[in-house]
């Protein structure tokens, strides 16, 4: 298998479940030198363990902070480059799910969605754009989804934050571009994660009856996307939104 | 006043002349010292010095001598 990803510096946020995770995994039969990210190191753990013992040889290392922190974004970049020096990959992964009608959103709820889905691209979107004009170019890779695309009752604050991370990647594939920083986005719809699994059951046949293909997506079909988008196969390829969600109607 | 390597890197990284750095030089004062060409300037005191300035600094780096005193916050 040729590998794809060969000596890139990749740092993943949000990998310890889900979608981050199974791009971890990929990625390491890929050969990238891996930078795991979550909030706390423990939730890294069992990635980390499978990586090590699918891929002795892969190198993967674990930077702990929360990306809704703009204090501990600044502190795990200055981390990341003692470690790396340079960076070829940001996956802006990390994110939360917290659905309510709009009559009883909070302002809280408001705050910690955007600070998590939305802010949290920007935050390492700029330290990660310095680290990699370092090494004269790189990719960005943002999770938006379906729902920021398309709408959904129950979703005005997930929708608008994922929403607000298509605005963000449109913009800085324009900016970063000169620079040979690639910036793309990856819109997931309905994907088995444990984020989905916290769906009532008959929301859950809801969304699924609504997918053209007729199954749910598997986090490794979003994590082939990103590996496309991270890699030279898609040397020419910058503003794109890529929708991985089976022809899902809502 | 700042020392050479600084002056060469503000050169190169505004296109001009060392003679025209100058204690009195500060962001957006000449046309050459623009957004661009200050993160082109963050750039090279990045890669030149080996460090990975935070935000603020790079929002509050508006002279030369201001630049060479954040320079020497991150070689302590």
């Amino acid at each position: 298998m040729e590998k794809l990803l060969s000596k890139k510096k990749v740092l993943i946020t949000g990998a310890g479940s889900g979608i981050g995770a199974a791009t971890a995994r990929l990625f390491a039969a890929h050969g990238a030198e891996l930078y795991l990210n979550a909030r706390d190191e423990l939730s890294l753990a069992e990635v980390v363990a499978q990586i090590q013992h699918d891929f002795p040889e892969s190198n993967c290392e674990v930077i702990a902070f929360d990306v809704s922190d703009p204090d501990a974004v600044k502190a795990g970049f200055q981390t990341l480059f003692k470690k790396a020096k340079s960076l070829d990959v940001l996956v802006n992964n990390a994110g939360i799910l917290d659905d309510a009608l709009i009559g009883m959103v909070s302002a809280k709820q408001v705050e910690r969605t955007f600070a998590s889905n939305s802010f949290s691209v920007l935050y390492c979107s700029q330290y990660a754009s310095r680290l990699m004009q370092r090494s004269g170019g790189g990719s960005i890779i943002n999770l938006s989804s379906i729902i920021g695309r398309v709408g959904n009752q129950g979703q005005a604050v997930y929708g608008g934050s994922k929403a607000a991370v298509i605005g963000i990647t449109l913009s800085l594939a324009k900016e970063l571009a000169a620079a040979q920083i690639r910036v793309n986005a990856v819109a997931p719809g309905f994907i088995e994660t444990p984020m989905t699994e916290q769906l009532p059951a008959e929301k859950y046949q809801q969304r699924l009856d609504s997918i053209a293909m007729g199954h749910i997506g598997k986090a490794t079909d979003v994590a082939n996307s990103i590996l496309f988008l991270a890699s030279d196969m898609s040397a020419y390829v910058t503003g794109q939104v890529l929708g991985v969600d089976g022809g899902m109607l809502i | 006043m700042i020392d050479n390597k600084l002056k060469t890197i503000f050169a190169t990284a505004l296109g001009i002349d060392e003679a025209a750095i100058s204690d009195e030089l500060t962001y957006g004062s000449i046309p050459e010292w623009d957004s661009t060409a200050h993160m082109m300037l963050v750039a090279e005191i990045e890669s030149q010095y080996d460090i990975m300035l935070d935000t603020d600094d790079i929002i509050d780096m508006s002279s030369p001598a201001k630049a060479q005193t954040i320079i020497a916050k991150y070689q302590d």
